[in-house]
């Protein structure tokens, strides 16, 4: 009778009960939404206070004369306002600036067009946003005051004619001369996402792996179990009981993070959702109304900027790509994880297995930094190679396979890491059988070659 | 008829020899003892009977056909390490090793209820192994060796971390597994259960089997022809008389009486002896002095070495 089923049973079952795994199925989901969600709320979220900004205007550019008094040029932002003070010196204010209640204060010198430079006075440091902000405002009414000594009639509508906002837009032509869209951030971000999930799959469960093993000698359980069924059977059912085990908390990570973002966004920032009849409606403002809509320009950009992202979604093969995925996940997991399983069996603690852990940690780094430079440059060498070596080509070939790789690319590599898996399995189970009834010394490296030969 | 025979098993771990051609022959129903002193090959010797490990030469015939992985249902083996999963329940653990060694889960069931009844374990099925005591594990553990009723059960050490209330247990069981029909091999350096329990045994010394037979027929091997008298009278009488024949070991008294113990030379035999006591001492009680297993044990260990 075959008992590996029972042992994939069991090592899936009592991993999937523990606390920690129910625990962390259910925070996961809320790291990773708040992983997209925060920057993303960051973002949209703006200083609700409000700061006024004095105004020490010696050029007497930035000053312009109405019913009401003396205003500023720098036009107000919703939480920014200015407020001009005639006749004083920055001297004024030095001592007791703190009980005016402005925010900071803005001096503009007599020399502006010459020295090119102003200066914000306050008692706390000043936020960029407001920094930025005012440094644009002097910038585009010097611009505006350098253009009108030119006096160039309807000066305004040219500007406003000039204004320009350019998109590039990629297309790639495929070997059938298919046009196709694509979108080089979204590709960079699709491979990289599926090159960072392998390693970690790899390198979280692979690690459990390791602890089962550990565990397995520590509670001496080991060798009731060898007596029962083959040591080789004993490993690979745990190494596919904590695969399955994975591969269920990866699945529930990603249902419920779906569910989460898109609810989340859907309630609170709806902005972000809008249905195509909207869009439509905002590009035909863009386009009949010419100088009017300059909110409904900006939605049709970004309306156009999600096209685009989906566009390249829908363009990468998505049948290659999720299949090459599920290949790589699957055998990259396997290959380490037997690696794991013989540190597990060389050795009789956790502490113990640091001297093992880097050789087999080594390869995976190196493949994350090959990684950032695949998303450069995808087919230079440094990838191509890597992306053939066994030991790292799951994680690189990931990154590489969005921009299209060809196909017989793929195949190598995928044939070498299944003929790898085979050999590292072959030896792991040798080394394995004779580690795990090995207690009280500490195992060398000259220990482990002899095990794989006994 | 033997249930098993391992025949010339050689074992090399790199740089030393764990067994040299060792041959056993255990007969079906028996009790059979593996002796030896500390890391004289026997663990190494019963992993390779329970296909663990592979011998570098010899065979192991089960039932007169090689052993296959198919026959661990019909053998059980209680390591000397071992444990049990702690994190785990206890009835769901003993279900798992029960179903590994080949029994469906509902059989598996029914069987370990009764056990757990029996060792009063009931209560403790849905808790979790680290909160039982060392006995009480221990108990789970014998029961998971013999829950799928093997014909042959297989002991290492069994007595060692045993307290002796479950080592009484334990011999109970076993004697009980061998009116069954079960055969039984252990390993042991406590020569007391050696005594009690083994219809046969064989020594290993430094990977050598030096000793090995019916464990009657080994005492008879190295008894000295001594023999222990009580009797009434005067022990000057015996001296004097006797001395010239037999070689007179020790005489005493004490609480219980008198004593004489004395070697017969070879040839002549106990009769002859009776006959030249009759007229000069009450006997109370005559008695042949067998060597205790542990004598034999150190003779044989000191001799070889």
């Amino acid at each position: 009778m075959n008992k590996v089923p029972l042992i994939i049973q069991r090592e899936y079952l009592t991993r999937v009960r523990k606390k920690s795994f129910i625990i962390m199925s259910i925070l996961g989901p809320f790291i990773f939404a708040a992983y997209v969600l925060i920057p993303m709320a960051l973002a949209t979220m703006e200083d609700k206070e409000i700061r006024t900004v004095a105004v020490i205007d010696d050029s007497r550019m930035f000053t312009s004369y109405t019913a009401e008094g003396p205003a500023s040029v720098i036009p107000d932002r919703e939480y920014i306002k200015f407020k001009i003070l005639q006749d004083m010196k920055v001297e004024d204010l030095q001592d007791h600036f703190e009980e005016t209640g402005y925010y900071a204060l803005l001096f503009i010198p007599e020399n502006i067009f010459a020295s090119e430079t102003s200066i914000i006075y306050s008692t706390k440091q000043t936020s960029i946003d407001v920094t930025e902000y005012i440094e644009r405002a002097i910038e585009k009414e010097m611009e505006n005051l350098k253009l009108a000594k030119h006096e160039i009639e309807n000066i305004d509508q040219i500007l406003q004619e000039v204004k320009t906002d350019v998109r590039v837009r990629n297309i790639k032509w495929t070997k059938e001369g298919e046009s196709q869209e694509t979108n080089t951030g979204v590709v960079m971000g699709v491979g990289y996402l599926a090159g960072l999930m392998i390693f970690f799959f790899i390198f979280f469960f692979g690690s459990q792996v390791m602890r089962g093993v550990i565990e397995e000698k520590i509670s001496r359980i080991i060798e009731i179990i060898v007596s029962s069924v083959k040591p080789f059977q004993l490993m690979m059912g745990k190494i596919i009981g904590v695969g399955l085990t994975g591969l269920t908390q990866f699945i529930i990570w990603i249902v419920f993070s779906l569910i989460l973002i898109v609810g989340i966004k859907t309630v609170a920032f709806p902005e972000l959702n809008q249905t195509p009849t909207e869009k439509a409606v905002a590009s035909e403002l863009f386009e009949e109304g010419g100088n009017i809509a300059e909110n409904a320009g900006q939605i049709t950009q970004e309306a156009a900027f999600a096209e685009d992202i989906f566009n390249s979604l829908g363009n990468i093969d998505l049948a290659v790509m999720i299949g090459s995925f599920l290949f790589f996940f699957l055998f990259g997991y396997l290959l380490y994880a037997a690696m794991f399983a013989v540190i597990g069996s060389a050795v009789d603690n956790e502490t113990d297995t640091q001297q093992f852990m880097w050789p087999v940690m080594l390869p995976l780094i190196l493949a994350i930094y090959v990684m950032i430079s695949a998303m450069q440059n995808p087919d230079g060498p440094l990838p191509f190679w890597f992306s053939m070596i066994p030991f790292t080509s799951p994680v690189v070939m990931m990154v590489r396979i969005p921009f299209g790789v060809p196909w017989w690319e793929v195949i190598v590599s995928g044939v070498l890491l299944i003929i790898t898996f085979i050999g590292m399995t072959w030896v792991a189970g040798k080394i394995y059988r004779t580690g795990i009834l090995m207690y009280g010394k500490k195992t060398t490296y000259r220990e482990l070659w002899k095990w794989l030969r006994y | 008829m033997s249930l098993l025979n391992a025949t010339g098993i050689v074992k090399d771990f790199q740089g030393h020899r764990a067994l040299d051609h060792v041959t056993i022959e255990v007969p079906r129903g028996s009790i059979y003892g593996l002796l030896g002193p500390n890391g004289a090959g026997k663990t190494t010797l019963l992993r390779i009977i329970n296909q663990i490990t592979a011998p570098d030469e010899g065979a192991i015939l089960f039932h007169d056909h090689p052993i296959t992985p198919e026959d661990v249902s019909r053998i059980g083996y209680l390591p000397e390490e071992r444990g049990l999963y702690k994190k785990m329940k206890v009835g769901e653990q003993a279900l798992y090793l029960a179903q590994l060694k080949g029994l469906s889960r509902g059989e598996a069931m029914t069987r370990l209820k009764e056990w757990f009844h029996k060792f009063e374990l009931y209560g403790w099925w849905n808790k979790k192994v680290e909160e039982l005591s060392k006995g009480m594990q221990q108990k789970v553990q014998f029961i998971t060796t013999v829950i799928h009723e093997p014909e042959l059960l297989i002991f290492d050490e069994p007595f060692s971390g045993f307290d002796p209330i479950n080592v009484n247990l334990l011999k109970e069981e076993i004697l009980a597994f061998k009116e069954k029909g079960s055969t039984i091999i252990f390993s042991t350096h406590n020569m007391a259960s050696v005594e009690e329990l083994c219809d046969h045994i064989t020594l290993i010394n430094k990977a050598e089997s030096i000793l090995h037979g019916e464990i009657n027929s080994i005492k008879e091997r190295y008894k000295s022809n001594q023999y222990q008298i009580l009797f009434e009278g005067n022990p000057k009488k015996i001296e004097e008389q006797l001395s010239s024949r037999f070689k007179i070991l020790e005489i005493s008294e004490n609480g219980n009486g008198k004593q004489v113990i004395l070697q017969i030379p070879e040839g002549d035999n106990s009769n002859r002896l009776i006959g030249e006591l009759l007229p000069l001492v009450t006997i109370k009680s005559f008695q042949e002095i067998l060597p205790s297993m542990n004598d034999i044990f150190i003779k044989v260990v000191n001799d070889a070495s």
